[in-house]
């Protein structure tokens, strides 16, 4: 009985500080999101109470920032990049991962390494030549950019399918063949299947890349044209203009915030099992 | 088998070599290549021989202060990160009310990209800092523990995870065992959790060793390196002497060869390491 008494009051111990790290946690959303409320001259000399009837500015700051940055465009490209990107390297990646562990000869292992070794290579080693060689080829577009993610990201993707694909067991496909599949019909209708618990961890982990990815678009797409993506967006905003609109950034902020949450809210489960998987393979 | 599937080699590879090729292979070989050479484009360049790389340590853009920084940086948020996120962990696998929601709330930094959040914490600490009147670019010391901060709020989340599917693997009877032998929660946790969860102690001390040194979004959005320069990190002071001042796009390259070398090695450190509790158990 003392023990459970014991155990309880750890517990309620526990419970608190949880309580405390949660709001640690939650206070910097919450800030910007009760300050993107307030008339921007308010921000600086009252940054921390909740918007009263003389700072209120409703929404104000949204259209504002909305006008000025035209993030929502940004939100659509950045849509667009992410999706078809993913698409690409899980329907590519996954088929050369394939081709890279079934067929065994000594140019496929060196490629197999070349995609592993460029997992380790941060992105300052290639971005100035990688960027002027899409301006060379003409990639410095949506499309483009989705070719470099391909490329950028298949090392990881390559690495994952071949590692599960290492697993599977080589007699179904022959009787696949047997059975008069050709290797295209049998990648599709038998192997593709089995890899799904695997094509979304390299989807979540591709997404939450891309989606995110701020220096690839800015230095590629730029900030002279109409692609730009969400951080591009966002770093321009700030570091544009020296006066800033501290309310028009704190609802831009909001915004940008509030895809990753809905996302993350309603997919909770295979992003906290992909991100983990994806740690212990990576 | 693998004779049929050869003669579709062009479908099933060639889409992602020609992307690998243009992302990766080219400009890798130009980029080593260059790191040798003078130049203000690619095709401009003019063999120098090693000169870039004395350079880089020599020409006053504080490479070797960055590298400091960037050292000790990684040094301090390996440790906090690491040491909360297992504290957490442990908390959160006693079975309490509320584990899920907790679980959830505080893996959710982690999803949201480095520029956004590091200008949310730029706008915070600066509202916090203000009070005081003064700002986080007003000294080194606010830009390297904001940034310390904002990774720990970033990354212990994700740890956590790791740490929390470390300890679920820990067999129940093992912990009962100790209890009867009538060890200490404290004894339990010393002798039996932390030397099951070593695995997991690895991949996330890597990850976390990888992560804060190759740091570059937060960096730029929470100070961009102010004051003087003093809390760039290596991948900003590259980035910054690609694109801050022509006619230093060598010495640039030469500085990403060398930071790039240095991930190498702490890559290799990781699987060798890796490999070698692997051959342990």
């Amino acid at each position: 009985m003392i023990q459970s008494k014991k155990t309880k009051t750890t517990n309620a111990l526990i419970f608190i500080i949880l309580c405390l790290v949660g709001v640690f946690v939650l206070y910097p959303l919450f800030f910007i999101l009760n300050n993107s409320f307030k008339g921007k001259l308010f921000i600086s000399k009252d940054p921390f109470s909740l918007p009263t009837a003389e700072t209120f500015a409703g929404l104000t700051n949204y259209v504002n920032g909305l006008i000025k940055t035209g993030l929502l465009s940004a939100i659509g490209w950045s849509f667009f990049i992410t999706i078809f990107s993913v698409i690409l390297l899980i329907l590519f990646t996954s088929m050369t991962a394939y081709y890279l562990t079934r067929v065994k000869e000594k140019w496929t292992q060196a490629l197999y390494y070349m995609f592993v070794f460029s997992m380790i290579v941060p992105f300052q080693m290639v971005m100035f030549t990688m960027s002027s060689l899409a301006d060379k080829f003409h990639l410095k577009n949506p499309v483009g950019m989705c070719i470099l993610y391909l490329g950028f990201g298949a090392g990881l993707s390559v690495f994952m399918f071949a590692g599960f694909i290492k697993s599977v067991p080589i007699d179904i496909e022959e009787a696949a063949m047997i059975d008069g599949c050709n290797p295209l019909q049998n990648f599709f209708k038998v192997v593709f299947p089995i890899l799904k618990p695997t094509a979304i961890t390299v989807a979540i982990l591709n997404a939450m890349w891309i989606w995110n990815d701020f220096l690839l678009p800015y230095l590629v797409i730029g900030i002279s044209t109409k692609y730009k993506t969400i951080p591009v967006v966002v770093q321009m905003l700030v570091g544009s203009n020296g006066n800033k609109d501290m309310g028009a950034l704190m609802a831009m902020l909001v915004l940008s915030i509030i895809p990753i949450v809905i996302f993350y809210l309603t997919c909770q489960k295979y992003i906290i099992e992909g991100v983990v998987a994806g740690a212990v393979k990576g | 088998m693998e004779k049929a599937l050869k003669k579709y080699f062009v479908i099933f590879t060639v889409p992602t070599l020609i992307a690998f090729a243009f992302a990766f292979i080219i400009p890798f070989i130009q980029g080593l290549y260059l790191s040798f050479c003078e130049f203000t484009t690619v095709g401009n360049a003019k063999w120098v021989g090693f000169e870039n790389y004395k350079l880089a340590f020599t020409e006053g853009q504080g490479f070797t202060r960055a590298l400091g920084f960037t050292a000790a940086f990684t040094v301090i948020s390996v440790i906090t990160i690491n040491i909360f996120a297992f504290a957490i962990a442990l908390m959160l696998t006693r079975k309490i009310k509320g584990t899920n929601l907790f679980r959830t709330v505080f893996f959710m930094p982690n999803l949201i990209g480095g520029i956004v959040l590091g200008y949310t914490w730029q706008q915070m600490i600066n509202a916090i800092l203000y009070q005081f009147e003064t700002t986080i670019v007003s000294d080194a010391k606010y830009g390297f523990w904001g940034l310390i901060i904002l990774m720990n709020w970033q990354m212990v989340g994700y740890m956590m995870i790791i740490y929390i599917a470390g300890l679920q693997n820990i067999p129940t009877d093992l912990i009962e065992a100790a209890k009867i032998d009538g060890a200490t929660s404290w004894q339990t946790l010393i002798k039996v959790k932390i030397p099951m969860v070593m695995s997991s102690i690895t991949i996330c001390m890597f990850l976390t060793l990888s992560n804060s040194f190759k740091l570059f979004d937060q960096n730029k959005a929470l100070t961009n390196g102010a004051p003087r320069n003093k809390t760039q990190m290596l991948a900003l002071n590259i980035y910054d002497t690609f694109y801050g001042k022509t006619g230093y796009e060598g010495v640039g390259q030469a500085k990403a060869v060398i930071f790039f070398i240095i991930v190498a090695v702490i890559a290799l450190a990781q699987l060798s390491f890796t490999r070698s509790k692997e051959v342990e158990q």
